[in-house]
C-alpha cells in the first residue's frame, strides 16, 4: 500500500474514528514522523484528510514561540530542542521549562495535578507539600474575610511545616 | 540467565492461558513509565550517559525476586530477527528494538512480566495476563514497581507525578489496556458506533501492534490516554467498566447474528475454515482475518472450544519474525506466505469441518421439521 500523502511505500497504518466512520490511513515513514504519528495521543487525522492545516497537523506537544534561548541547566535542552523532537531531555525540564508545561498539559490529561501513587520514600513528603497547599488556600480565605485570629494561627502552622521540610529538602526531587 | 531460545521456545502464558471473558478479551495489559532523577532522558542521553543509565538499572532490575533465571539481554547482542520476535510478542516495542547501544530487555521467564531499558524512557515495565485481568496485571506491576523504588531513586515531582519523557505519560506513567476481540460488532456494523463511544470517554482505540497499526483480525486495543490527574484506581476502574460493555455488547451481537442471519455466520466461519485448511500460499493480513473467524466459530459452538486456544496460538506463530525464527534462516515474502500456509493446515489438521446444523438447534434456530 501506498503513502496517502507522498504515494511513497506506506509503513504506518492508522485506523482512526472520524465523525462515528473508522478511516484509514496508510503513511511512509518520513511522513508519518512529519505528522507526529509517534506520539501516543495520536494525532488530528480528520484535520489533516479535511486539509484545515496542510502540510502540519495539531500535534500533542503545541510550538512555543518564546524563550528559544533558555537552557535546561541539567541537560543542556532548549525549546527549540523540544518542538523538534517533542520530548523533553531530563526530569529538571519540567522546572526549568515550568510555564510552558502548563500550557501544554491544558487539555492533555484528565487534570493537571499527580493524585496517584507516591513513591515509599517520597510519601511523608508528599503528604507534608498537600497539606502545605491545603493551609495556604485556608489562608488565603482568612485574610480575605478578615479572620485574622484564624490567619495567625494557620501561618505559624505553615512556617514550622516549611521549616520541617527544608531541613530535609535534599529528599526533594 | 536464561537464552532467548529457551525463552521463545515456550508460548508465553497469556497466549495460551484462560482468562476471565477469553472469548472476547484475549489480554490485559499494564504499562508503567519510570525514570532516574539526574540522568538525562534515554532519547536525549550522550552513549556513555546510556551506558551508565543501564549499570544502574540493570543490577536493580536482575535482582528482583519476579526476575530470578530470567532472560536479560542487551538489544544490539540480539539479532534483528530475534528483536522483531520480541516485538511479536509483545515484549518489546518496535521503538525499544530500534534502540541502539544501551537498552536493554530483560523479561520474567514466563513472560509475564517485561522490561525495557532505556526504551522512551529509563524504565518501561509491562505485565501481560491472558483474559480479563487488568486489576491482576496491575497488582503484579505495582509489586515489582515497590521493589524497585527500593534501590531506584525515581524522578518523581509533587504535582506532576513520575516524571516522563514525554508530557503525555506524566503523572502515574501508567497506561492500562485490553485487547479484544470484535468479529460481530465488525460483522454487524456496529462497531464504529461502539468504538465512537470508547473515544469519547477518552479513550484511545488502536490496533494489534499498539499506536500506528492497522486493526487486524478484529482485533482492537482499548487503553487510557490521560495518565495525570486520576488516580491508578479510577483510570483501571473506568477502562473495566467500559471493557465490560464493549464485550457484552460483541456477546449481544454474536447472539443476535446467529438469530437473525445465521446462514452469514455459517458461510464465513465455513469459508475461513476452508482457506485456512487448504490454503497454499497465505498472507498475513488475510490468515488473521480468516483465524478471528475460526475463533469465532469456536466460541459459538460451531467448532470445538480448543479452537480458541489454537487460534491465539496461531495469531503469533505466523507472524513474520516467528515465521524466520521458526525454518532457521531468512525467508522472502514468498516463502514466508508458504511456510505460513503450511503451519496453519498442520495445525488445524485434525480439526473437524464447521458443524453448522447442530449449532443452529442448541440456538433454536433450526425449524421444527415436524412443521415442515
Amino acid at each position: 500500500m501506498d503513502c496517502d500523502i507522498c504515494g511513497k511505500k506506506a509503513k504506518v497504518h492508522l485506523t482512526q474514528l472520524v465523525g462515528g466512520q473508522i478511516k484509514k490511513i496508510a503513511l511512509c515513514d518520513d511522513c508519518a514522523k512529519e505528522k507526529g504519528v509517534t506520539d501516543p495521543t495520536g494525532f488530528a487525522l480528520a484535520e489533516m484528510l479535511l486539509g484545515k492545516t496542510p502540510g502540519k497537523v495539531v500535534a500533542p506537544v503545541p510550538p512555543v514561540v518564546q524563550g528559544f534561548g533558555r537552557r535546561c541547566p541539567e541537560c543542556g535542552f532548549t525549546l527549540d530542542d523540544l518542538r523538534r523532537i517533542r520530548r523533553f531531555g531530563c526530569a529538571g525540564c519540567y522546572t526549568t521549562f515550568k510555564e510552558e508545561v502548563n500550557q501544554m498539559l491544558r487539555g492533555m490529561h484528565k487534570g493537571s495535578k499527580h493524585c496517584g501513587k507516591v513513591p515509599a520514600g517520597l510519601m511523608e513528603l508528599h503528604e507534608r507539600t498537600q497539606r502545605l497547599e491545603e493551609l495556604r488556600g485556608r489562608l488565603d480565605q482568612a485574610i480575605t474575610s478578615e479572620n485574622y485570629e484564624e490567619a495567625a494561627g494557620l501561618r505559624d502552622e505553615i512556617r514550622q511545616i516549611e521549616i520541617k521540610t527544608s531541613t530535609r529538602s535534599t529528599e526533594r526531587p | 540467565m536464561m537464552r532467548f531460545t529457551t525463552l521463545i521456545k515456550n508460548p508465553a502464558d497469556w497466549m495460551t492461558g484462560e482468562g476471565a471473558d477469553n472469548a472476547v478479551v484475549l489480554t490485559s495489559r499494564i504499562r508503567l513509565a519510570r525514570n532516574l532523577r539526574g540522568e538525562p532522558f534515554p532519547g536525549w542521553a550522550k552513549k556513555e550517559q546510556r551506558r551508565q543509565t543501564l549499570e544502574i538499572l540493570r543490577p536493580a532490575v536482575e535482582n528482583l525476586p519476579c526476575m530470578k533465571d530470567a532472560f536479560s539481554q542487551e538489544l544490539d547482542d540480539l539479532s534483528s530477527v530475534q528483536k522483531q520476535v520480541l516485538v511479536e510478542r509483545h515484549l518489546i516495542s518496535r521503538e525499544h528494538a530500534a534502540r541502539g547501544e544501551g537498552s536493554a530487555a530483560v523479561i520474567e521467564r514466563r513472560q509475564s512480566i517485561a522490561l525495557m531499558l532505556n526504551e522512551e524512557d529509563h524504565l518501561r515495565m509491562q505485565a501481560i495476563r491472558p483474559g480479563m485481568s487488568l486489576r491482576a496485571a496491575y497488582e503484579s506491576l505495582a509489586a515489582v514497581d515497590e521493589e524497585l523504588e527500593q534501590s531506584l531513586e525515581l524522578a518523581f515531582d509533587h504535582d506532576l507525578g513520575y516524571l516522563t519523557t514525554c508530557p503525555t505519560n506524566l503523572g502515574t506513567g501508567l497506561r492500562a489496556s485490553s485487547m479484544l476481540h470484535l468479529p460481530a460488532l465488525v460483522l454487524s456494523d456496529q462497531i464504529g458506533q461502539v468504538l465512537q463511544a470508547v473515544n469519547k470517554i477518552g479513550l484511545a482505540v488502536r490496533g494489534l501492534y499498539g499506536e500506528g497499526t492497522e486493526s487486524l483480525g478484529n482485533l482492537f486495543q482499548i487503553s487510557n490516554q490521560s495518565t495525570l490527574g486520576e488516580s491508578e484506581e479510577t483510570i483501571l476502574r473506568r477502562l473495566e467498566r467500559v471493557i465490560a460493555q464493549v464485550a457484552t455488547h460483541e456477546r449481544n451481537a454474536r447472539d443476535k447474528l446467529l438469530e437473525d442471519d445465521p446462514e452469514m455466520v455459517s458461510d464465513k466461519i465455513g469459508r475461513a475454515y476452508g482457506v485456512l485448511r487448504h490454503a497454499w500460499i497465505i498472507d498475513s493480513k488475510e490468515a488473521l482475518n480468516h483465524l478471528s473467524l475460526l475463533r469465532l466459530g469456536g466460541d459459538l459452538g460451531f467448532l470445538p472450544q480448543e479452537t480458541v486456544k489454537s487460534c491465539d496460538a496461531l495469531l503469533m506463530d505466523i507472524q513474520p519474525a516467528h515465521l524466520q525464527l521458526h525454518s532457521g534462516r531468512k525467508l522472502t515474502p514468498e516463502e514466508r506466505d508458504q511456510i505460513r500456509a503450511e503451519i496453519v493446515r498442520s495445525r488445524l489438521q485434525t480439526l473437524e469441518a464447521p458443524d453448522i446444523r447442530s449449532t443452529r438447534k442448541k440456538n433454536g434456530n433450526d425449524p421444527d421439521p415436524e412443521i415442515l
